[in-house]
């Protein structure tokens, strides 16, 4: 039974090692805000974080993640208040929704690198992450709205609203 | 409206047949309307007699308002929950949202059912919603001017808060459910005596509060239909056949399936509804398990009749029954367009089509089915509870009244969570193992078995006279039936040529607000297509092809005639007889987007156009005024970039500004995706796109500049969820003809066809 550090957690997965990551999220763990999508790494609704780095959890076995640290929405931030997720609602980005945890963790590999994109470096990290309601401006406002908020809080070492 | 529309409205909508329900409980205080027997009786009768609840103030003084609209990204929930707190005088922060199950007490207003869709909800809801709201306050009122012995009309109620000014006494709402002293109950002719609050006194309405379903959607906590987990349940993984309706199941071999660890059992489904002919389920411990079982089935099919029709075979069968004297029926007949093109200067012919599309949201399709004692429980996020109870009960073999729907946040509908078909799989694999089941479709499944919009063709002729007046227009619409698919009398119109009811969904938008004295339109049924690919409802349905010819053909006779396309619009928006009001506001509208987009008065360089468009969708009787001004650039390769889109909306009242901005910009995108990115193709009766790497909706990068100009001018709130879909693509197919001279008349649009179209 291959054990899974999910979100500071340790879990061990009633799963064989080729099963996708995203359904043993999903259904072993009881973790439903990674969601599947397409099945084959096309539209980015499953996107969580293996140390670190985005990836689509259907196309990420479990036997290739054990002992590596795997992040998904719910462990994105305590409390859910990232600066991205915070950015979320303050642009009201989410139509339907059922894309936005995957958009909301491709965001957050970028931002963790590089804390001032360009609206260039943003579109070409995000453009694997089909919205079908079409929020992509929502989006890249709200991507760089968390950037401001990340930088500013970062230098003044506390958390500041941007106005 | 739709004749449908009417006839549903003029027995239901009469508030005589119901009554107000204000009483309190240990719960709290409950409010609504007694459920209407309407079309949704018919379909799915209700399970027991309950009182019937709009929204429910708790001893805490939270809000729960019931929304029987399906949310599938409009945020009706919420908008729902605005009307009623508008009138009632709560405070934002404390108003909450649940979805309805589809007990009929919770059925539309206006329709008398559970459907959502139309662009209808915040129309059809926002006088229910009102009088619900402002009887709660009332009632609220008398029970606290009782508790502290003052008069109730010396109240004033704001933010949750009851205060006597003179006294300086104030009670909460939650003060006064508690007191149980809110007892007030209302009469049918008392509540339509309410008198609601005119405009300038609104608060609430016209005001972008925080949609109260974000938080849940930034998390991962907001719940779906494919997050459902029942104790105990199995996961089944559908297996459709390769075509994509009326291939049969001659044999299944699960030898290999037996092997999978966690197999359960492969059903092969009994399908009484048209919707699911040929599917076999595999039914797995877990999802990984089912689906590695469904690859291991071993299925042998009978192709069935239409399993050598193409693309190819439904363009060609559209030609010969549109070549046809004696085809379809008539939407509109107006005077006698045959002789005005003998009398004619000059007559226009041009030929429009549109390709198979899919919906592809983003959430595959899925069901969860549970057996428990009588009772069959459906756990699904669908835009028409009603009729897809109907269809559960009859997949499981028992009455409707023992169904009960489960409503659940949608992953995306865009008119595809109308149908039902996901039900037959997940009740008859329940059925069949005596537990509960979830199946979620693939992918692949979700693509290639889509209630699609169907491929259209459409001959559009014009005649103008001397002056290049524009005196006649014929307009066929060759297409399948998506909504006389569904078997409801009730969604038909009467064709004007009396030959039997006609499917208006297939050519809403062809009667245009354009004064034109001599005008057909024939909606002319593709059988082969009806049969062969199934379609459905697609964001927007018929104005998405009706305007295209449309407004594509306007153009072609300004430019035929050599006026400017904007300014012929404007003349023939002249507001005469049958089309006055609405022609006006079309005009005004057309008007708002020029001014914004600059149109005529920004010099382009070669190369590049700006193109216009108008529309009344969805339907005459509950248009939204939306023009755009689309601005491209064509290389000599043919290649087309959008620059940007400029939309204009009249929508009479907004009750959420930046909820209508962000729907508008969807749905303006969705026009987009569709005009120039989406493409399915029919061969031997299956659908070739599987996923996302063929069937290629818009993505970040092919976004383009997008303004929008909302005009609430005080009319009546109308929708915004699909009319902005529709005068997208003939935006652009005008914008490349004015920069290029290229006009294009297949969406989607190619650089092929540009190149092809541009003048040596």
């Amino acid at each position: 039974m291959p054990t899974l550090t999910i979100n500071g957690r340790s879990m061990s997965v009633d799963a064989a090692n080729d099963t996708p990551l995203l359904w043993a999220i999903r259904e072993q763990l009881q973790m439903t805000g990674t969601k599947f999508g397409c099945g084959a790494g096309l539209c980015g609704a499953c996107t969580v974080h293996v140390n670190g780095e985005a990836v689509r959890s259907c196309q990420t076995m479990v036997g290739d993640v054990a002992g590596k640290k795997i992040t998904t929405i719910e462990g994105l931030a305590a409390k859910g208040d990232h600066p991205l997720q915070k950015a979320w609602i303050a642009e009201q980005v989410p139509q339907c929704g059922y894309c936005q945890s995957g958009q909301i963790m491709q965001a957050a590999s970028l931002l963790a690198k590089n804390p001032n994109p360009t609206k260039e470096e943003v579109v070409a990290h995000m453009d694997g992450n089909l919205c079908r309601c079409m929020t992509y401006s929502r989006i890249q406002k709200a991507i760089m709205r968390a950037a401001t908020e990340m930088r500013t809080a970062s230098a003044s070492g506390n958390e500041r609203r941007p106005t | 409206m739709n004749r449908h529309v009417k006839n549903v409205t003029s027995e239901t909508s009469d508030l005589s047949r119901r009554s107000f329900l204000v009483g309190t409980a240990a719960t709290g205080l409950v409010l609504g309307y007694s459920g209407v027997p309407g079309i949704g009786e018919a379909l799915a009768a209700p399970s027991n007699f309950e009182p019937s609840v709009w929204y429910a103030i708790a001893p805490d003084g939270l809000v729960t308002v019931t929304c029987g609209k399906a949310d599938m990204g409009q945020h009706i929930a919420s908008t729902m929950a605005q009307i009623v707190a508008e009138e009632l005088g709560a405070k934002w922060s404390d108003m909450r949202v649940q979805l309805a199950s589809n007990d009929p007490k919770f059925n539309d207003p206006v329709l008398g059912a559970q459907i959502t869709g139309g662009s209808w909800s915040t129309m059809m809801n926002f006088d229910a919603m009102s009088r619900a709201g402002a009887a709660g306050r009332m009632a609220l009122t008398e029970g606290a001017a009782a508790a502290m012995g003052v008069p109730a009309s010396e109240l004033v109620v704001r933010d949750s808060m009851i205060a006597h000014p003179k006294s300086k006494k104030q009670m909460s709402f939650a003060d006064v459910v508690k007191s149980g002293k809110a007892t007030k109950t209302f009469t049918p002719d008392e509540l339509k005596a309410i008198k609601l609050k005119t405009p300038d006194q609104y608060t609430m309405i016209g005001v972008s509060v925080p949609q109260l379903d974000i938080p849940s959607k930034t998390n991962g906590t907001a719940k779906y239909g494919i997050d459902v987990k029942i104790p105990g349940m199995a996961y089944g993984a559908v297996v459709t056949p390769p075509v994509r309706f009326g291939a049969t199941v001659k044999s299944v071999d699960d030898s290999a399936a037996k092997k999978v660890p966690g197999f359960i059992k492969a059903v092969t489904l009994d399908d009484k509804t048209q919707t699911t002919s040929g599917w076999v389920v595999a039914v797995a411990s877990t999802y990984a398990n089912a689906k590695k079982a469904a690859a291991a089935l071993k299925i042998s099919y009978d192709g069935g009749p239409n399993a050598k029709v193409s693309s190819e075979s439904l363009y060609a069968e559209a030609k010969r029954l549109q070549a046809l004297d004696d085809s379809g029926q008539f939407f509109v007949k107006d005077g006698d367009p045959a002789a005005a093109f003998g009398t004619a200067a000059k007559v226009l012919e041009a030929e429009y089509t549109t390709s198979i599309n899919i919906h592809a949201p983003m959430e595959p399709m899925n069901a969860t089915a549970e057996f428990k004692g009588d009772i069959l429980h459906i756990y699904s996020g669908n835009q028409f509870a009603t009729r897809s109870g109907g269809i559960a009960a009859g997949a499981a073999g028992i009455d409707p009244k023992f169904v009960v729907m489960h409503q659940m946040w949608l992953g995306g509908g865009f008119g595809r969570r109308l149908d039902a078909d996901m039900m037959i799989p997940a009740v008859q694999a329940a059925k069949a193992i005596g537990k509960p089941v979830k199946v979620i479709y693939t992918r692949e499944n979700d693509m290639t078995m889509d209630f699609s919009r169907p491929l259209t063709l459409q001959k559009v002729k014009a005649g103008v006279d001397g002056d290049g007046k524009l005196i006649a227009l014929s307009h066929d619409v060759v297409s399948a039936w998506p909504t006389q698919r569904w078997g409801i009398p009730d969604f038909l119109t009467p064709s004007v040529d009396k030959k039997g009811p006609l499917d208006s969904f297939t050519v809403n938008g062809a009667d245009f607000f354009y004064t034109v004295p001599n005008h057909y339109v024939r909606a002319i049924k593709n059988e082969m297509a009806h049969n062969a690919t199934p379609s459905g409802q697609l964001r927007s349905v018929a104005p998405g092809w009706t305007f295209w010819a449309v407004e594509s053909m306007i153009d072609e006779i300004a430019a035929a005639t050599g006026k400017d396309p904007a300014q012929f619009r404007i003349s023939l928006l002249d507001g005469a007889g049958k089309n006055d009001g609405g022609a006006q506001r079309l005009r005004n509208t057309l008007l708002a987007a020029m001014g914004l987009a600059g149109y005529g008065s920004r010099k382009l360089p070669k190369g590049e156009g700006m193109g216009v468009a108008c529309v009344s969708s969805q339907e005459r009787a509950t248009a939204s005024w939306t023009a755009c001004v689309a601005h491209v650039a064509v290389a000599p390769s043919g290649e087309v970039t959008v620059k940007k889109l400029t939309v204009a909306t009249d929508v009479g009242t907004q009750v959420h500004p930046d909820n209508i901005r962000a729907q508008v910009e969807g749905a303006a995108l969705w026009g987009l995706s569709l005009a120039m990115y989406e493409k399915a193709t029919l061969k031997d009766g299956g659908i070739e796109q599987t996923n996302f790497d063929s069937y290629t909706p818009l993505r970040m990068s092919q976004m383009p500049e997008v303004a929008i100009a909302v005009i609430a001018n005080g009319e009546k709130a109308t929708g915004v969820g699909e009319p902005a879909v529709t005068v997208i693509a003939p935006a652009i197919g005008n914008a490349i003809f004015n920069a290029s001279g290229a006009r294009v008349r297949a969406l989607p649009i190619t650089a092929e066809a540009v190149k092809g179209a541009m003048k040596a």
